[in-house]
């Protein structure tokens, strides 16, 4: 099977249901995308597909095929992109471990709505975190959409 | 002529004493730590065993606690940066090998059996003793809010030691006298503020220099990084997947083990079949090794996932049950009530002087809170190889006990086990335990020369936590005119007894959890408590906040029953019983004012206020909630706070939001029960967490009370939060919610 990670074609040996998220772990040493759950209910192994946020831990491989994979180690395409710049400047993580999947459900975000209203946000950020980051994230969300919409 | 001129530039920065308060040992040398202690590397100059400086000009400190998002390696750092004068830029961090400088003194002190009220000699001995114990066992720990309490003095002292000598590098190299130099931005200057020497261009100038006797500290009014909110050091790699957790270890030639455990507590592996085959292979496919681990069964293979599925539907797993197979939550609710009625207290506490006469009205409530898990983000692991020596890799709260544990389970020496700790996804206390550690273990026996990294799933982690104890507590208050005696019985197990015996083999003490049963800071003319401590076979641990998690909501809820039978509003009402305790009044007027209590809210809004103190600092939070068609939705929290000194604001404000939502997760849903000996949930799905959608805007406000000492910031936001939701939904609706968690229908 042939996945495509941050613009890197891999061929990869793998069963055809193993979930994206341990073929990017274990077969490709791609770690930033976090295991957190299992069943798609925290979001820490959010990567994009095609563009759209995806829970990879529950996306078998085989779906990945033939399409663009991003995570967050390639976000950014070698600089950092605005959603990490706000999470900087916001100071969001915590631990740590949860964001990754955070950034890329954010980049997806808006990509899509490039001014998302709370409301919008709260409907599409329905990851985990348990630090409680919350706050310095909504406010995160917003500075990256202002980052991204001009000068 | 070296040595006289050495001397004679040295002489010049003796003379001034030295402040020592706060260190517990008659040698305050002892926590300092030799120069070449701290993984010096060529480039490297160490300055002491907790500080060095590299030719590319930065400053590398060691932060032998763990970073698990409260922020302890930028606090630890600052400390160390201020006396030293170093650039915040400059600054990095790195784990120190394990040694007996880096221990963790506070967290025993922390520990013991008495209120931070009580005083005396008995008292005074004990901390002293554990003061004592902490040099000799060298307990490298990170938890109970301690490590800035304990790295306050030695690491700021620290800095200002590792400054001197780098005046008296600068010195030797320029020949410019020390009295003619100071450290300022990251380099030695002239008094004109000329650079002599970057600190990096020192390197190779430090030599033996030493000095016998530290350099006074700052006073506060000095400070240049302290009490500003200086931005994280963990970060920058945190935003783009760069920074290794526990999980992201790889070593050369990694295998990966999942393991499932005995459903019933206790409960052990009887014995084992692969399914499919009457005659088993030499192995199932992409499994290398199937181990027998405490408790359980553990699959080790070239894939975690693949190793999963295996334990799914590879292999029939016969179980020994462990002693209460049939245990459910209801039974256990009926036999906590039945000690509640009878049981002899393990500990009684008075304060007042108890009246004459028996008073008229008598007010009567019980309270409840559940078994909770703690459910970091990072679900359980430990990477262990075996070559002879062991060497683990493992985000862990104490790599002092993980190494006895390891070496334990190993027959090996301690000398022979190296453990290096990661960065942790969460610990929230679940990481002070070493169940995972010997499990590793088990599997690198097995394996030797391989690294293993054994992984739970998410249903493992929340079907085998050490839990927050579920506990039960009745209060009885009575009046006479005003309030008489307020009298608690409270029926929960010891998770610091169960610790003990669980993680180190210490004997059992039957002795409640020491914050479970702090003096409340309320003048109330007559106070009682009764805790009864029973045994169970529900592993209890340290849960955020520990015995304050579940305290805090029986008291400060009941409290407010109080207050509205005495028809007084419960701000005004905790104002009175706080009079002579400014610090916590302070505290509890700066919530109540930034909250508006009092203001005018519609038809369904309520606000609830409580305060708790907790790990040396004082916390109070403001809840309002609105509810509609049986749906509680908390609004927004203000919470006040007094830690006394404070290092970084930034880090303050997000461990008190931190706490408060991980609170409020817990008062919203969180609930562990149990049924045929079991845990029943299994994972988010149905023991969920607070998101973005159902968290409340929050306000933080630092109260400064001028106090000296310092206090925890990483779990005395929790315990307020609760009892502040409670008593918010009573003010919203009229009814009284005395369990967790908090439901209305």
């Amino acid at each position: 099977m042939i996945v495509t990670v941050n613009g890197t074609r891999h061929a990869v040996d793998v069963p055809a249901d193993k979930p994206l998220l341990w073929v990017l772990r274990e077969d490709l040493d791609i770690t930033g995308p976090k295991f957190g759950c299992g069943v798609a209910a925290c979001g820490a192994c959010t990567v994009h597909l095609d563009g759209a946020a995806v829970r990879s831990c529950s996306l078998p491989a085989s779906a990945a095929a033939d399409k663009a994979v991003v995570t967050i180690e390639g976000l950014g395409a070698g600089q950092l992109h605005p959603v990490q710049r706000a999470w900087i400047e916001e100071q969001v993580p915590q631990c740590g471990y949860c964001q990754p999947g955070f950034i890329m459900a954010t980049a997806a975000l808006l990509k899509a709505k490039p001014k998302p209203t709370d409301k919008e946000i709260d409907d599409a950020l329905t990851n985990i975190c348990r630090c409680g980051t919350y706050g310095a994230l909504r406010r995160a969300v917003h500075r990256a959409a202002a980052l991204m919409g001009g000068p | 002529m070296k040595l006289g001129r050495r001397t004679a530039i040295v002489g010049g920065v003796l003379g001034a004493g030295f402040v020592g308060v706060g260190w517990w040992f008659a040698n305050e040398r002892d926590r300092l730590g030799d120069r070449s202690l701290f993984n010096v590397k060529p480039g490297e100059a160490g300055l002491n065993g907790w500080v060095k400086i590299a030719k590319d000009d930065a400053v590398i400190v060691a932060v032998p606690r763990a970073e698990m998002g409260q922020g302890v390696h930028t606090a630890l750092a600052m400390l160390v940066a201020e006396e030293m004068e170093a650039r915040w830029d400059q600054v990095r961090v790195e784990d120190p090998p394990e040694h007996v400088v880096y221990r963790n003194v506070e967290i025993l002190i922390d520990g013991l059996p008495f209120s931070p009220e009580e005083t005396g000699s008995v008292v005074d001995m004990a901390h002293w003793a554990a003061g004592k114990l902490g040099g000799v066992l060298g307990v490298s720990a990170t938890g109970g809010s301690t490590t800035v309490r304990d790295a306050w003095t030695p690491m700021r002292t620290a800095g200002a030691i590792a400054r001197e000598l780098l005046l008296m590098a600068a010195a030797l190299k320029s020949g410019v006298p020390v009295a003619g130099l100071v450290a300022a931005d990251g380099a030695v200057r002239r008094r004109d503020g000329g650079v002599v020497a970057r600190f990096g261009e020192l390197v190779d100038h430090v030599g033996d220099l030493g000095l016998m006797v530290p350099p006074p500290l700052k006073p506060a009014a000095q400070f240049k990084l302290i009490g500003k909110p200086q931005t994280r050091l963990d970060i920058p790699a945190k935003v783009v997947g760069a920074a290794t957790f526990g999980i992201d270890v790889r070593r050369p030639g990694q295998l990966y083990a999942a393991v499932r455990h005995a459903p019933t507590f206790g409960g052990e592996v009887a014995g084992f079949a692969l399914k499919g085959v009457s005659k088993p292979p030499s192995k199932p496919k992409g499994i290398e090794e199937i181990v027998i681990v405490p408790g359980g069964l553990a699959a080790v293979g070239t894939s975690w996932w693949q190793a999963q599925r295996f334990l799914d539907d590879g292999v029939d797993i016969t179980w020994r049950d462990g002693p209460e197979p049939k245990l459910d939550s209801a039974t256990l609710w009926k036999r906590y009530e039945g000690l509640l009625d009878t049981a002899a207290p393990a500990l009684t506490r008075t304060l007042g002087s108890a009246p004459a006469a028996p008073a008229g009205q008598k007010l009567e409530a019980v309270y409840r809170a559940p078994y909770l898990a703690h459910t970091p983000m990072e679900p359980m692991n430990c990477t262990a190889l075996f070559t002879g020596a062991l060497e683990l890799w493992m985000p862990n709260q104490s790599p002092t006990l993980v190494r006895l544990a390891a070496a334990r389970a190993a027959g090996l020496a301690q000398e022979h086990v190296t453990v290096h700790t990661t960065f942790l996804g969460g610990g929230f206390g679940r990481r002070a335990e070493v169940d995972v550690a010997r499990e590793a273990v088990a599997c690198a026996l097995q394996l030797p020369g391989k690294p293993v990294q054994v992984l739970w799933s998410r249903e493992e982690d929340i079907r085998h936590d050490m839990y927050r104890p579920m506990a039960l507590a009745r209060w009885t208050a009575t009046f006479d005119k005003g309030l008489a005696t307020v009298i608690k019985r409270q029926v929960g197990q010891s998770p610091t007894d169960q610790f003990g015996k669980r993680a180190v083999g210490l004997p059992g003490q039957g002795k409640p959890e020491g914050n479970a049963v702090e003096n409340p800071p309320y003048a109330f003319p007559y106070y009682k408590l009764e805790a009864i401590v029973p045994d169970g076979v529900v592993p209890v641990g340290f849960w955020r906040s520990v015995g304050h998690s579940h305290t805090a909501f029986f008291d400060e809820c009941f409290l407010d029953e109080i207050a509205l039978h005495l028809k007084q509003d419960p701000f005004a009402f905790r104002r009175t019983l706080l009079a002579g305790k400014p610090r916590h009044l302070k505290v509890l007027e700066t919530a109540a004012r930034e909250a508006g209590w009092g203001a005018k809210l519609p038809a369904g809004s309520g606000r609830g206020i409580a305060l708790r103190a907790s790990f040396g600092s004082i916390v109070a939070q403001v809840a309002e909630v609105e509810v509609a068609d049986r749906t509680l939705r908390v609004k927004r929290v203000t919470c006040a706070i007094d830690c006394g000194p404070v290092v970084n604001p930034a880090i303050v404000r997000a461990q008190m939001e931190s706490g408060i939502v991980y609170g409020l997760s817990a008062a919203l849903y969180g609930e562990i029960t149990l049924k045929d000996g079991a845990v029943e949930q299994s994972n988010f799905t149905d023991y969920d967490a607070v998101r973005l959608a159902d968290a409340p805007a929050m306000a933080v406000h630092i109260v400064d009370s001028g106090a000296a000492e310092l206090g925890g910031v990483g779990e005395p936001g929790t315990p307020p939060i609760a009892p502040a939701v409670a008593n918010a939904v009573f003010a919203a609706t009229g009814r009284r919610l005395r369990s967790l968690p908090l439901r209305l229908a």
